[in-house]
């Protein structure tokens, strides 16, 4: 056991970072505990799933083998990645080429001030954006605001989160967990008059407050699902034409985009379109594919004067060459999310992050550090869906586990619970220590089964009312077994045949 | 492979397994040197404290020529994991050829022993957990459908969404009860939509929490290893 003795802290750190961990998995608690009392939200979320996995398994099927198109994706993310180097620099000499400038953003601040310069420059009252993850990652919004201009997201999901004022609740689907008499008080809240509760008058409505923004803006801020190196080509894929909108309409368009969001070339995009769709939306493609190089050109009938691709760093480089590498493979389609229990279970706000669901358990930590996000990793069964539904072949499960014995190792890591596991190991190593106590549990086993029997009042069966809280946590919703009687490997010894055997060793 | 959970709590299921093996000719050892596979430590993060237990098991079962496990999340654990433990680290090659000759109880009945009938006699309807490792790390799906299929009187029935996870997570359960309960809930709720008599499993550990839950509940779903039906009807 001597061996261990160095892990953890000195205590007076640990309690300091304790504080903070123990203060974020209290939030974290209290958000999954209301998503789960919220009876109507739970099964919503849990027809959305069924929703969605039905339309991805359709949309799987449709293509004959899918598992080679996940095989031809992961082959795509894994070369670029491991050459991204090569990538970034062809890819932003091709952006400058065709007239756009790049600027690589080491964190987030230095990207929110870029932008905040170029929209200082121009006089930016308007900003209408769309596909904007990584410029929620960088705090963007808060930085333009800061300058008095106007930020309204285009995305219909993601207008509906901005005006709840709320994170998004999941990748693809921002607002996935509100429902239509929310909708009408947000979007009638936003018009400025008392919609109808329908899908289509809200649709209806949302669009003209959006058609005005769009036709004012000055500035246009895009994420990038791609970005191809061969040609310097910012690739969007959206089903509501508000990319479109947003990228060509104002006079100055800014792409935000995480610097892995690269492909060598149009060849390898083909199996990234193909599967994206199909594993986001579970639809054989967008309504909207566009494919965005330089600024408008002479005879260009439209585009914006100004093109702007900012490549934000922002930690990803320090997962590079790590065991954590293969998370940058992610095409951020939000299938593991639709496919996770858990998601589902404690919802998309649990994550108090921009990305949800479990390839946000896995690079929330790995972006925003661990310390207070101990618990994330520890949201998952392990159950394995998410691997089995990844596009990219991101292996989920894995990642968590590595994220585990990092926090396992961490100076948060409480040391009664690394006592448990070293004190288990010591008795796993030793199969005589391991009988006495099957033997000593199978004597209290038998004592409690008789106390239940004579006196049910005092032990009902299974449930324990004064045990430790980790065996609380258990028997507060189900019942426990009691040890048997007699272990296996009791009865094994008593076998009249072959007994011998089985004491070879 | 007896597990420490079917040792401690569930020896009715490893003297049915056995049962069922010796029925089918097999010779069946009982290395007492075994313990826990090590996932508990592997899965919360303590890779160390896993090889521990790892290496007892690798000295326990070196000699076995095959090694049949009556829960599949532990076979999934030696199958799968035992190589990535050990990479690089003496034991590797130990690691590896007893993942090669690991295998879940109804998996090596129907593709080592080739089972293709079974003088097995039970009258229920009947439903079926599959386990999350069982079905996705080990891709054992079908094996115990078809073992079902030879049972004469036996009605079985699908269980919907029986690819979804009961929330157990071996640690998890305690970890974040609040998500495990939930999730326990749900998959109870399907288990008494077929109208079963009985859920039977290749886990212990999900079934523990499945009929946990159940019982709590009231239920009187009866909650039970594949092996033990298979030992309770044989030759009958």
């Amino acid at each position: 056991m001597r061996r261990y003795a160095k892990r953890g802290a000195a205590p007076a750190a640990r309690s300091a970072r304790g504080r903070a961990t123990r203060e974020a998995r209290a939030r974290f608690d209290a958000v999954t505990r209301a998503t789960i009392a919220d009876r109507p939200l739970h099964e919503w979320l849990d027809d959305y799933q069924a929703v969605e996995q039905e339309w991805h398994r359709w949309a799987h099927d449709d293509l004959g083998d899918a598992e080679a198109w996940r095989d031809a994706v992961a082959d795509v993310r894994r070369h670029t990645i491991a050459h991204l180097d090569h990538y970034l620099a062809e890819f932003a000499d091709n952006v400058e080429r065709s007239g756009g400038r790049v600027f690589f953003a080491a964190d987030a601040r230095e990207a929110r001030e870029y932008v905040a310069g170029v929209a200082r420059r121009k006089g930016t009252r308007r900003v209408v954006k769309v596909k904007s993850m990584v410029s929620e990652e960088i705090g963007l919004d808060a930085a333009l605001e800061a300058l008095g201009a106007e930020v309204t997201e285009t995305d219909l999901g993601a207008y509906i989160a901005q005006l709840a004022g709320e994170r998004p609740y999941h990748i693809t689907g921002p607002a996935i967990h509100m429902r239509l008499p929310r909708l009408r008080e947000l979007l009638s809240r936003a018009a400025g008059e008392d919609l109808r509760e329908e899908p289509d008058a809200l649709a209806a409505s949302a669009r003209r407050t959006l058609r005005d923004k769009f036709l004012t803006a000055d500035l246009g801020v895009s994420g990038a699902n791609f970005g191809v190196a061969s040609t310097g080509t910012v690739v969007l894929v959206t089903n509501e034409g508000n990319g479109r909108m947003t990228t060509t309409l104002p006079p100055t368009h800014v792409v935000v985009m995480g610097m892995e969001r690269l492909v060598p070339d149009w060849r390898s995009l083909e199996p990234l379109l193909t599967m994206l769709p199909r594993a986001g939306t579970g639809e054989r493609m967008t309504a909207y594919v566009n494919a965005i190089t330089g600024p408008r050109r002479e005879g260009d009938v439209e585009g914006p004067d100004e093109l702007h691709v900012v490549i934000v760093d922002n930690g990803r480089s320090r997962i590079l060459g790590t065991k954590y590498e293969p998370v940058l493979q992610c095409i951020r389609c939000g299938c593991c999310a639709d496919f996770c229990p858990v998601y589902r279970t404690m919802g998309g706000h649990a994550y108090d992050s921009v990305y949800t669901g479990p390839i946000g358990a896995v690079l929330t930590p790995l972006l925003d550090g661990l310390e207070g996000r101990e618990h994330l990793p520890f949201a998952s069964t392990l159950c394995g869906a998410c691997d089995d539904a990844c596009p990219a072949r991101v292996p989920l499960s894995d990642l968590l586990l590595e994220l585990r014995s990092d926090v396992a190792g961490s100076a948060a890591e409480p040391r009664s619970r690394a006592l448990g596991f070293e004190g288990f190991a010591a008795v796993s190593a030793r199969p005589r220590l391991w009988d006495l106590l099957l033997g000593a549990a199978g004597r209290l086993g038998r004592c409690v089964t008789r106390v239940s029997q004579a006196a049910p009042r005092f032990a009902p069966t299974g449930r324990l009312r004064c045990a430790p809280r980790v065996v609380r946590a258990w028997t507060d919703s189900r019942d426990l077994p009691a040890p048997a009687p007699a272990s296996f490997r009791r009865l094994w010894r008593r076998r009249p045949r072959a007994a011998s055997a089985g004491e070879r060793r | 492979m007896i597990t420490c959970l079917g040792d401690a709590l569930y020896p009715q299921v490893g003297v049915a397994a056995v049962k069922v093996l010796e029925a089918l000719g097999v010779e069946v050892d009982f290395p007492a040197g075994q313990v826990c596979c090590g996932q508990p430590a592997f899965n919360s993060g303590y890779r160390e404290e896993a090889r521990r237990s790892a290496r007892a098991y690798l000295r326990a079962f070196a000699t076995s020529e095959h090694v049949v496990s009556i829960s599949g999340s532990c076979a999934a654990m030696v199958r799968r994991q035992y190589p990535v433990l050990f990479e690089g680290r003496p034991g590797e090659a130990a690691a590896r050829a007893l993942a090669a000759r690991t295998y879940e109880f109804s998996e090596f009945l129907v593709d080592v022993l080739g089972v293709d009938k079974l003088p097995v006699r039970h009258e229920a309807r009947v439903t079926l957990h599959h386990s999350c490792h069982t079905r996705r790390h080990l891709g054992v799906v079908e094996q115990p459908e078809r073992l079902l299929g030879m049972v004469e009187g036996l009605e079985y029935v699908a269980l919907p969404r029986a690819e979804e996870c009961c929330g157990f997570g071996g640690t998890f359960a305690v970890k974040m009860p609040d998500i495990s309960s939930s999730l326990v809930d749900d998959k109870v709720e399907h288990v008494i939509e077929t109208g079963a008599d009985e859920l039977l499993g290749l886990d212990m550990s999900c079934l523990m929490n499945i009929g946990g839950r159940l019982r709590r509940r009231g239920s009187g779903v009866r909650v039970r290893h594949l092996a033990e039906l298979l030992a309770g009807g044989w030759g009958r």
